[in-house]
């Protein structure tokens, strides 16, 4: 499904990613785990056109998607949530999802202003399946709520109902637990679990073990921009590297 | 209880949302039968003019978070584009008019291509840019434009209905105000509107879900490029004399005070920001110099009392008090 080769990326004289390669097979969940900065953002900006890379090839479904706009991604199946937040605070819940499904409508600007016999008919029916995802990701009591007035958590959740609602071949979350607690985190967990089991093919950014242990199919371990180790979340638990840069991390940290 | 599941009057898909559209009917259908001379009517259109402008402003400011400072060049250019082509040239003012039209359509999106690529507040310096090179050009090409006198233009007709005085042209001007109403109001609610609004709120998501941010902007500020010069080519056919002055960029920074003033992405903000700026002159005249320290006390006020603009603050009040 995904293939990336000899991926690098480098900012001036940091090298964020650096030769990583590896494969993510069609319906399986596969995370990207590392250390505070090892480059897991940049390797799914990377994939997901918001950088070009600087060496290496990406290619989905046999194409070469390197260097292609987000927005033409997205005609691919390829949709992400962020790290930092990135909800239109000036929507409400509901029509952020809806703008998940944006290619499906019309938005033409003149269409708009006479009113184009069908396309309000379409919204409605939009805003239905909206509403069901919403209350699929667990927000379904924020379906009339503005974004602004949802909590963090919610928000969360919010970015991966919009990007099912553009009903992606491919789905990138990048720490979708992040500063969420423990019931929120197992939740998040239960949620991603089910992604699995409709058959969606998730490339998962997380630090929290347990939820990656549980989820993921194969992991990907990053650090300082390169591939550490891959394998099944068996064999990453035990792989000796691993263990050394996450106790590194630590003492580092400390 | 959030302020969504109220059924406001501005609410997409609430039945009470005809309501201010029919006020705003009855309003411009009574105006004339109570206004006591044409001065008022002058007023009222030059009002009206600046509505329609503002309305189209408004989607590229307050929807697509981008600035024009050049919006007077606009105006200025359709002005002199039908001024010249009906003197000089003959033209019907009809084809004159759609012709400027067009090339200042083409300009803006010309300019918006090579801009909107690079993000951020770009639009607004190459806009300032262009609104003075415009202003400087119709000064000094006085061959055309007669310079900083300024030239006369002929009156308007179309289907060999011609088009002249204040009464006749404030059926006109009323009328483009409720087009731009219902029309922005249309694309406001529809979901190439959700888009700019998406696209506003955070850049990179919308991209993300495949909103093509760069051809929206540059669709948008073509769009309201084009209302300014439609506007600018009517209202020179009706004040009948222009001077380099319609363009100038104290014209442009009005606009846009028009447009924050109002309410940013609000219809009807445009419509009241744009009715009150271009009223308040007139009723300051009689300060006799301190117009414009009221003129600048009144923006602030509005900014620190009603930051969001003056409807949007209103409605979010009142449907916070009943819901
Ligand atoms: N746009 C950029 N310009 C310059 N340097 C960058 C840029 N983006 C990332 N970097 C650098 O690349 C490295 C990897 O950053 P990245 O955000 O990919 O890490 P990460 O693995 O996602 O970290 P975290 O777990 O904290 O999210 C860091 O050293 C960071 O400073
Ligand atoms: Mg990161």
């Amino acid at each position: 499904m995904l293939v990336v080769e000899n991926l690098t990326k480098t900012f001036g004289g940091v090298t964020a990613v650096s030769d990583v390669s590896f494969t993510v097979e069609k319906g399986t969940t596969h995370a990207v785990i590392g250390p505070n900065g090892a480059g897991k953002t940049t390797l799914f900006n990377l994939i997901t056109g918001v950088y070009t890379p600087t060496l290496g090839s990406i290619r989905l479904e046999g194409v070469e998607i390197g260097g292609i706009a987000p927005e033409k991604l997205a005609r691919r199946g390829v949709s992400r949530t962020f790290q930092n937040l990135q909800v239109s605070m000036n929507l409400s819940a509901l029509e952020n999802v809806m703008t998940g499904a944006h290619l499906e409508l019309n938005s033409s600007l003149v269409a708009a202003m006479v009113r184009w016999p069908g396309i309000a008919a379409k919204d409605r029916a939009l805003r239905a399946r909206a509403a069901e995802l919403l209350d699929f990701v667990g927000c379904g009591r924020y379906a009339g709520a503005d974004a602004r007035s949802m909590p963090y958590g919610a928000l969360k959740r919010l970015e991966i109902a919009r990007a099912l609602a553009a009903d992606p071949k491919i789905l990138f979350l990048d720490e979708p637990a992040a500063g969420l607690n423990h019931t929120e985190t197992h939740e998040i967990e239960g949620l991603i679990a089910e992604l699995g089991r409709r058959g969606i093919t998730v490339v998962l950014v997380e630090h929290d073990m347990k939820l990656v242990m549980s989820v993921s199919t194969r992991i990907v371990v990053l650090d300082y921009g390169k591939k550490l180790a891959e394998g099944t979340p068996e064999e990453i638990r035990t792989n000796r590297d691993v263990i050394a840069a996450y106790l590194g991390a630590e003492t580092e940290g400390a | 209880m959030t302020s969504l599941s109220f059924p406001n009057l501005l609410e997409p898909r609430s039945p009470m949302r005809f309501v201010p559209l029919a006020i705003l009917v009855a309003v411009l259908a009574t105006l004339p039968f109570v206004l006591p001379n044409v001065w008022y009517f002058d007023v009222a259109i030059r009002i009206a003019a600046n509505i329609t402008v503002v309305i189209a402003l408004n989607l590229l400011i307050g929807h697509c978070g981008q600035i024009s400072l050049g919006h007077a060049g606009f105006f200025g250019l359709g002005a002199y584009g039908s001024a010249i082509l009906t003197s000089l040239y003959a033209w019907p003012p009809m084809l004159a008019l759609a012709a400027t039209a067009i090339v200042v359509g083409l300009l803006a999106w010309l300019v918006a291509v090579a801009i909107l690529r690079l993000q951020g507040h770009y639009l607004a310096m190459a806009t300032l840019g262009l609104g003075i090179i415009v202003s400087i050009v119709l000064t000094n090409e006085s061959a055309f434009t007669g310079g900083p006198d300024g030239m006369s233009v002929p009156d308007f007709a179309v289907f060999g209905l011609r088009i002249a005085g204040e009464k006749a042209w404030y059926w006109v001007f009323a009328g483009l105000v409720v087009a731009a109403v219902v029309f922005a109001t249309n694309i406001v609610e529809s979901p190439a509107g959700r888009a700019l609004r998406a696209l506003h709120g955070s850049e990179i998501a919308a991209r993300v879900v495949g909103i093509d941010t760069a051809s929206f902007k540059t669709r948008v500020f073509a769009l309201s490029a084009v209302v300014a010069a439609v506007m600018g080519s009517l209202s020179a056919h009706y004040m009948g004399f222009i001077t380099p002055g319609v363009a100038g960029f104290s014209k442009s920074v009005e606009l846009v005070t028009m447009v924050v003033v109002g309410g940013l992405a609000s219809v009807w903000g445009s419509v009241f920001g744009a009715a009150l700026l271009t009223l308040l002159p007139d009723v300051l005249a009689h300060l006799e110099g301190w117009e414009t320290l009221a003129f600048g006390m009144i923006l602030v006020a509005t900014m620190i009392f009603l930051p969001r603009g003056i409807v949007p603050s209103l409605v979010a009040f009142f449907t916070k008090k009943e819901g």
